[in-house]
């Protein structure tokens, strides 16, 4: 009844002590570790860190927990942590070629200088539920032997860089703007762009990218490589004044090669799109990166006319905590407004009815 | 990594927001202040409540509020709906001000969808949890075209959008959120209250402060400046009107909630401000 919204101190703490009830479970079965959660759900953890915008394993395990697995919850959780974090410093710009390789591809060429590296993916896996995993305390297989390390890998789109038959990438704002500390503002520069991408939730930009294939501001993609790596974060110290490395983290890039027959704006040459996400976050880079060069059609003098080609459109609403939070505030009181609506709709109403009755005389 | 803090509120600044932060958001609230009405763009922070829940209003408190404050919350004009209940324990718990359900008492009163009936005064500080804040959103719903529109002061189509309610249905058919003018310079939405509250904001002595979160705006009315309602000459604003009391303290001059109190359509009306309605009683009673 009517009690359920008003009087809610008694009822808010009952429901935080089911909560708590709810996510541990039958207490029968052990309670899961943040350490188990970090290494055995390691995809759930890279994808709360990369949307949550902390790069901190124990963090986002923590946050999954807490969040009793629904990860877009676990990443509003580590973002309101990461508010009251101070920012110390800026790093120096992570350099991915001289990153530790897990995984490397490039579907535009049969080999490139550093070899093709599939690592551990799920591709040309069957997907065949393992019924063998339900059983468990098996050893798992013996990985296979260490590849042999590599030196720096060149990217892809380098060699085609040499050729000059792909734009020049480099450049832009020496001060790379921040969407945290400084509101979105149109027209957004393309670093911005890329951080409210990087952010941004996965299914949102999944489905804008795979809108864009679908020829909703169609972009002839290719996928120019994609790799997985660990890099070294390094950072200078004014005191010190070189750079020094603070910690390493991994993370996955994506560079789309578009075909572009040029425009009055630029030659015909390859552009790029570009997407980088923490941990191992493929699916979530593709598409970033799709999206990524969607969005530079104006730049590139390219008609906008699809919904993943508009800056306000992606942009205001890929942030899936602003989303979650705006949609399911839905359910909390609305009753003066709907009592100020009834009141109208009573009267508008009552006009209609009016007139019927006079018409009909 | 990090100490993960033991204590639930271990290791956060007075009021949640770092003092940088708090800073920030004094600058955009002064600004908002010398121009009222005018939607400044802030770093909104994401809070550890929901957008859409209020964070916009939270940050303009958590701001704002200092020990000394005395801090009231509704919601529907209401101290004890679950939201308000929520908000008022986080300022509770992280500022550990006092808290009041008594209008007069409140230095700052934090408020979804209602202004309190009692009037204001020039101690008291009104803040506005805002979830959009561009009243020209529904006619534009590009934010570059919107702010291009307010430097012009391009309210035209507003105007068209009023008159066409009136030319099909003989009167403006928008019950909450009604646009007003300020200060006789920028149109303002002034959160979803009903337009029963519009006249309120009116040359009112206590500073109105509006916070929008996820949209990432602060906007202010300062006290005493003009709040005019849109309307036309020959089709004056006007505000709702019951042909019932509060069923409960008998006010006829509130706002009324309507309470279905069975399953055969029977129902009450009361006094949506909670405060308002108590008052009521208790000067009854002591009749």
């Amino acid at each position: 009844m009517y009690v359920a919204v008003k009087g809610g101190e008694k009822a808010i703490s009952a429901a935080h002590r089911l909560l708590a009830e709810a996510r541990r479970g039958d207490p029968a079965v052990a309670e899961v570790t943040l350490a188990q959660i970090d290494e055995q759900l390691a995809l759930a953890v890279d994808r709360v860190m990369t949307e949550g915008s902390v790069y901190d394993r124990e963090l986002a395990a923590l946050a999954i927990k807490q969040a009793r697995g629904d990860l877009v919850e676990a990443i509003f959780l580590l973002r309101a942590y990461r508010t009251t974090l101070p920012r110390l410093v800026v790093s120096e710009p992570i350099d991915t070629e001289r990153a530790a390789i897990k995984r490397r591809i490039s579907a535009i060429f049969k080999d490139v200088p550093g070899g093709q590296v599939l690592g551990p993916t799920f591709d040309y896996t069957h997907r065949l539920l393992d019924f063998a995993l339900a059983a468990e305390g098996r050893e798992a297989a013996a990985p296979p032997p260490e590849p042999a390390e590599m030196g720096p890998v060149p990217r892809v789109s380098s060699l085609l860089g040499d050729e000059g038959l792909i734009e020049n990438a480099a450049g832009g704002a020496l001060e790379p703007g921040d969407l945290t500390r400084d509101p979105l503002r149109f027209p957004a520069s393309r670093e911005v762009r890329l951080q409210n991408l990087a952010r941004g939730d996965e299914g949102y930009l999944l489905a804008l990218g795979y809108s864009t294939q679908r020829g909703y501001g169609r972009n002839h993609p290719f996928a120019g490589e994609i790799r997985i790596g660990t890099v070294e974060v390094e950072i200078v110290p004014p005191e010190l004044g070189f750079p020094v490395t603070i910690g390493e983290i991994t993370v996955t890039e994506c560079e789309m090669v578009n075909q572009f027959k040029g425009s009055d704006a630029a030659p015909p040459q390859f552009t790029a799109g570009y997407g980088l996400a923490f941990g191992e976050s493929e699916r979530k880079a593709m598409a970033m990166a799709l999206v990524d060069r969607a969005l530079r059609a104006a730049e590139l003098g390219e008609d906008v006319t699809a919904p993943a080609q508009d800056q306000e459109f992606v942009l205001y609403h890929s942030d899936n905590v602003e989303a979650s939070g705006f949609t399911q505030h839905l359910k909390l009181p609305h009753y003066v407004d709907f009592q100020a609506e009834l009141n109208l709709i009573r009267r508008l109403r009552a006009e209609w009815d009016g007139a019927i009755k006079e018409a009909a005389e | 990594m990090s100490e993960i803090a033991s204590s639930e509120t271990g290791g956060y600044n007075f009021a949640y927001l770092d003092e940088q932060t708090k800073r920030m958001i004094r600058r955009a609230i002064l600004k908002a202040v010398a121009i009222p009405g005018y939607q400044v763009p802030f770093a909104s922070r994401e809070m550890p409540l929901p957008y859409g829940w209020g964070t916009g209003g939270i940050q303009v408190t958590a701001s704002i509020i200092g020990r000394d404050d005395t801090l009231k919350v509704i919601d529907q004009g209401a101290d004890d709906t679950t939201n308000a209940v929520s908000i008022r324990r986080f300022f509770a718990r992280t500022a550990g001000v006092a808290t009041t359900e008594q209008t007069s008492e409140a230095s700052i009163i934090q408020t979804r969808h209602r202004i309190p009936e009692m009037p204001l005064t020039e101690d008291q500080i009104i803040v506005y949890q805002v979830p959009i804040p561009e009243p020209l959103r529904w006619l534009e719903p590009r934010e570059a075209e919107t702010r291009k529109m307010h430097a012009l002061a391009e309210y035209g189509p507003m105007y068209v959008r009023l008159y066409e309610d009136i030319a099909q249905y003989g009167r403006v058919t928008t019950a909450y959120d009604y646009p007003v003018l300020v200060n006789g310079r920028y149109l303002m939405r002034p959160s979803p209250i009903p337009k029963f509250d519009n006249p309120k904001m009116d040359m009112n002595p206590a500073l109105q402060l509006f916070g929008a979160g996820r949209e990432k705006r602060i906007y202010a009315v300062p006290p005493h400046t003009s709040v005019k309602s849109l309307d036309f000459a020959d089709h004056p604003f006007a505000v709702e009107k019951w042909d019932e009391r509060c069923a409960i303290c008998g006010a006829d001059d509130s706002f009324l909630d309507e309470i279905i109190v069975d399953d055969r359509g029977g129902r009450m009306f009361v006094c949506s401000d909670t405060d308002y309605c108590r008052g009521c009683q208790s000067a009854k009673a002591a009749e």
